[in-house]
């Protein structure tokens, strides 16, 4: 089942929507000739079969609504319909981000309001929600240490940023942006931060250390106080990549670990759509000592009650968006933190962490782990167990379970990531899921592992349910064709 | 409100499964010390209360469309089809993640290629990415891409372009350090013009940036321009406004090398400013240059076509500190209102919607122009922007508008400090004639009035 | 490792996989057997320009997979006379002939002497645990 492309689909001639002539007095083009655009290639398909190809191809999609989605660091969960309505108000969807401030005090107070709350989760002083995603909210945090340290009269002595082997890719690709030499960090046997290592690796020209808490094999470093407080001793900042807050509402305020700055992605813990890739969704936290550095804008309320964006702070790292960022975006994760309240907040991360312990548990005699340690909201495995996956000359790797998850009904874990772990498969279940899909899931994952000692070849043939095969990604790239 | 379905008696039986008594002892790595902090968010909602709640606090803004107004600079009140809204809200398309397993992800991926197909239809350029942030991260990273192409560090930059892209720009190269060079925006004769943008022009400069209109509004030939940057081995990146490409001459034919813009005005609410869609397209050998995701065709063993992720080794998950961007996302979801918005207007609509823009702002100019003491800056041709001056500041002309009932331009003021007598005014097809005769009857009465 | 990995006794090694063989008066560079199999399919290999100049230990290029990059790192300096742009088009042909077609440099040496401190064959296959 595949479907046609729109261009497929055209024919010269076929309606579409326009726009009315205006109702103006008739006037001559005063636009040169040569400045004006001859041909305009776009497909001619029409209202109907547009609304019918774009339902089509959303069929070849699975999504949190038809399926569990266990893709660990993403924090799948259920996104709330009230979210999406919400946003939809025409008093925010309508509203432009230009308008004078007296016009939008209601979204004025929402944005602050919601800085509040992820300050009151978080345990940081200041926050602010201009960060258009993760990546953005790493940049936001590396620009502001540097411009820490310079205020200190230290930036050109501190070059290096050290960054924990496990880390995700955007890490180190932050670092670098921000002109950071990256000094990789190595882990230990039981995945915590090594902390031999880090003595070794701090000195005078280091500016900080990115740490994810929980880490991207789901683990909570087991010395975390001590992690922060070596960074500091040597003159250091540390940065959190807040990606896994999922395990640690109202478990623990990141804050308290030591971190400096940390961004969170509320397409994740705080459900604002994934979006098929995003948009993604960030907010920036400070400490009191970093907030001057905060991106702007942040929301403010004056004496007299009356709510503003931010706009001139002179030590800020400056803008990082047109205009003030995803609002769109945080109407809905302000809905959804609003409903979750204080009592929630706990049960939300106990649930997940829960789940998480509940697979691990009832699959680790099928799939191999590599840490002895209980997890938090997600449990790494390194591939199946030996004796499940050395067929002679049969090899069954993770990238066979993973496809072959596709024909059992549901979407694979993150797979090859943490790289420190071979053969890896991430799993993150996430709170909202009922215990008979956990269930469902451990049977098809253990039902695959025997599998692959009875009959390999339907592991290494897999998917063969879904509109499509495994598709060749070499040629793919070798031969790019990027456009229809 | 909760949405965690696990029963008591399910957590019970799974901690049991774990030995464990009770879900606190989860946590017994975290020092305890700092584990279950009292956190005061107030009291969990139910759907019913939170609803009320927003509803209050979007009832204390005013929505565009409910008054007259004449915001554009860089977001702009469209008309959005039906189809748009309904396309998007599928939940396949809103609930799914990143495409890391193609099989059962063809929907996005699918949707990934056509909308870099029609990126590429509209801006005659040979290759697009899947989108990033908006259109100002896609001129930072524009300017990142020219500056690791060429291997060169200085950047020329027009200053018609939107002052909150250079505003990105600087903090996303700041740390590179480039030398920056902005051209001057200043009145002359009555009219603005630009000096030293191709006098700032040299072998050292990555990339010249320009505007097509430019913020003011103006449809320049770029010719010159370009000439002058390809003579030095400067590349050129053009930031548009995708809805001129219905009329207007596209990038890839006046010669730029990478364009940029911001996608909201193709399908995609206001939303106070976000979440948008950065559109980036540049020449084929600059591919690999080019960051964040990018789908291609390929095929399965039996030879059906598909979609994957490729030219991944540009990107962070794989190079980390040597990637092209820090970009982990895509704004795949507000892409696909992009894509389904240009399906339906097709090639005629999109002509439609650019020609009623024109026409309603040349009306409005030349009505305003008639007004003694009001001069339009803006040169003219124009698209939907234009730039007037009187004798007010801007900021009391729209504080004077407002008590009338109309919300006015863009306040240059802030971002040109010499221009603070002048607003830019925008008109979209949304614009009524009904509109633009309030906004020249309320604008000839304070001028009149004013001293 | 894999089995049947190639090695060929007439070429040098480095620790980061690649070959270099002496051939008239330059010396001809690409990467091994071994590096092409753990890499997978390649789909891309950057190149520096004829008349760039390579210092030995620094990188020259880039190889990518579908899911990996490597730079590459030449095995001793001098000036780059030719490069394979054969790869531009069949980037595979590092996969199908590492140390034949799939070759990537022709570099005039200096100092033909820098292949001395290169690995031979027996030491490269002990490095790789062949």
């Amino acid at each position: 089942m595949t479907e046609a492309l729109l261009s497929e689909l055209s024919v010269p001639g076929r309606p579409t929507v326009v726009v009315p002539k205006p109702d103006l007095p008739a006037v001559k083009s005063d636009i040169p000739v040569s400045l004006l655009r001859t041909a305009l290639p776009l497909p001619q398909v029409g209202e109907p079969e547009v609304v019918r190809h774009y339902t089509r191809v959303s069929r070849l999609n699975v999504s949190i609504d038809t399926t569990f989605y266990p893709l660990g660091s993403c924090t799948m969960k259920y996104n709330p319909k009230v979210n999406d309505a919400m946003a939809s108000l025409p008093g925010f969807r309508n509203i432009h981000p230009l308008e004078p401030e007296a016009l939008t005090q209601g979204a004025i107070q929402l944005t602050y309001e919601l800085q509040r709350l992820l300050a009151a989760i978080s345990g940081f002083d200041a926050v602010s929600l201009a960060p258009a995603a993760g990546a953005q909210g790493e940049l936001s945090g590396l620009l502001m240490i540097r411009a820490a340290h310079e205020a200190r009269g230290e930036g050109s002595r501190r070059r290096r940023v050290l960054i924990p082997d496990s880390a995700h890719g955007t890490n180190p690709a932050t670092a670098a942006m921000v002109g950071y030499q990256v000094v990789a960090l190595r882990s230990d046997a039981r995945g915590n931060v090594d902390l031999a290592a880090l003595r070794d690796l701090l000195d005078d020209d280091v500016a900080g250390l990115m740490i994810t808490a929980p880490s991207t094999l789901g683990l909570f470093d087991e010395a975390m106080l001590e992690v922060t407080s070596l960074v500091h001793q040597a003159g250091g900042l540390v940065f959190g990549d807040g990606a896994n807050l999922n395990a640690l509402l109202g478990v623990a305020r990141p804050r308290d670990f030591g971190l400096d700055v940390m961004h969170m992605n509320l397409h994740k813990t705080f459900t604002t759509p994934h979006g098929g890739g995003g948009p993604g969704s960030a907010a920036i936290c400070a400490t009191e000592a970093l907030a001057p550095f905060l991106p702007t804008p942040v929301a403010t309320r004056h004496t007299d009650g009356a709510f503003t964006l931010d706009e001139v702070r002179p030590a800020s790292i400056g803008r990082l968006h047109a205009f003030h960022g995803h609002f769109g975006m945080l109407v809905r994760a302000y809905t959804y933190i609003r409903m979750v309240g204080s009592a929630g907040l706990r049960e939300v991360s106990e649930a997940a962490v829960l789940n998480a312990n509940y697979l691990r548990a009832r699959l680790a005699d099928a799939y191999r782990l590599p840490y002895d340690r209980s997890s938090m909201h997600e449990v790494v495995f390194a591939g199946l167990r030996a004796d499940g996956a050395s067929v002679e000359g049969a090899h069954v790797r993770t990238l066979d379970v993973a496809k072959r998850l596709l024909d059992y009904g549901f979407h694979a874990p993150t797979i090859y990531f943490p790289l420190i772990v071979p053969e890896a498969m991430m799993v993150e279940p996430t709170e909202t899921e009922t215990k008979a899909t956990l269930d469902a899931f451990v049977d098809a994952m253990l039902a695959i592992a025997a599998e692959a000692r009875r009959d390999p070849e339907l592991l290494h043939a897999a998917p063969t349910t879904t509109p499509v095969g495994r598709l060749d990604e070499a040629t793919a790239a070798r031969n790019p064709i990027l456009h229809w | 409100m909760s949405f965690v379905p696990l029963t008591e008696a399910e957590r019970t039986e799974m901690l049991g499964t774990l030995g464990l008594a009770d879900a606190g002892a989860l946590f017994d790595v975290l020092p305890e010390s700092i584990r279950f902090p009292a956190i005061d968010i107030g009291p969990a909602l139910t759907e019913m209360e939170a609803v009320s709640q927003l509803e209050g606090l979007a009832a204390r803004n005013t929505p565009l469309g409910s008054v007259p107004s004449f915001l554009g600079a860089g977001a702009y009140r469209h008309f959005i089809p039906s189809a748009v809204g309904a396309i998007m809200s599928r939940s396949e398309y809103g609930t799914s993640y990143t495409p890391y397993q193609p099989e059962v992800s063809q929907g996005t991926l699918q949707v990934m290629f056509e909308f870099q197909s029609l990126v590429c239809a509209l801006t005659a350029m040979e290759v697009a990415n899947a989108s990033v942030y908006d259109g100002a991260s896609a001129l930072a990273e524009a300017a990142l891409m020219a500056m690791r192409s060429t291997g060169r560090d200085r950047l020329v930059v027009s200053g018609a372009v939107h002052p909150h892209y250079r505003g990105v720009l600087d903090t996303y190269v700041g740390a590179k350090q480039p030398d920056i060079t902005t051209s001057d925006v200043i009145v002359e004769d009555g009219v603005l013009v630009e000096r030293g943008l191709i006098e700032a022009l040299d072998e050292q400069t990555a990339c010249c940036i320009v505007s097509q209109p430019t913020f003011f509004g103006e449809i320049r030939d770029l010719t010159p321009v370009v000439e002058a940057a390809h003579r030095v081995g400067a590349l050129v990146v053009e930031v548009y406004n995708p809805t001129s490409l219905g009329i207007l001459k596209p990038p890839g034919e006046s010669g730029a090398d990478i364009a940029v813009a911001e996608g909201q005005a193709l399908g995609i609410p206001l939303s106070y400013g976000g979440p948008y869609v950065g559109l980036m397209s540049c020449r084929r050998e600059l591919v690999r240059q080019l960051p964040g995701r990018i789908a291609g065709e390929a095929r399965d063993a039996q030879g059906r076509r598909g979609f994957v992720l490729t030219l991944q080794a540009r990107e962070q998950h794989i190079r980390r500190e040597k990637a092209t961007s820090n970009i982990c996302t895509s704004q795949t979801w507000i892409s696909l209102g992009v894509t389904a918005y240009l399906a339906l207007l097709g090639p005629e609509g999109l002509r439609s919607v650019g020609n009623a823009c024109h026409e309603t702002a040349r009306y409005a100019a030349d009505r305003l122009a008639a007004i003694p003491g009001v001069a339009v800056v803006t040169p003219r041709p124009f698209f939907h922007e234009f730039a007037i001056r009187t004798l007010l500041s801007a900021s009391e002309l729209n504080r004077r508008l407002l008590e009338r009932g109309i919300i006015g331009g863009f306040d240059l003021g802030p971002s040109y400090p010499h221009l603070a007598d002048v607003s830019l005014l925008c008109c979209t097809e949304l614009t009524s004639p009904a509109a633009v005769d309030a906004l020249v009857e309320s604008v000839r009465d304070v001028v009149r009035s004013s001293p | 490792m894999t089995r049947g990995t190639s090695v060929p006794d007439e070429l040098r090694y480095t620790a980061e996989h690649e070959w270099a063989r002496l051939d008239g008066d330059v010396v001809v560079v690409g990467i091994t057997d071994f590096a092409q199999d753990q890499l997978g399919d390649v789909v891309f290999v950057q190149l520096p320009k004829p008349g760039a100049r390579v210092e030995i230990g620094a990188e020259f290029g880039v190889i990518e997979s579908v899911k990996s990059a490597s730079d590459l790192f030449s095995p001793l300096s001098g000036e780059v006379i030719e490069v394979n742009t054969s790869l531009d088009e069949q980037p595979e042909l590092v996969n199908d002939s590492p140390y034949d077609a799939g070759w990537m440099l022709r570099i005039r040496s200096e100092s033909p002497a820098q292949l001395d401190t290169l690995m031979d064959s027996t030491a490269y296959r002990r490095h790789i645990g062949a």
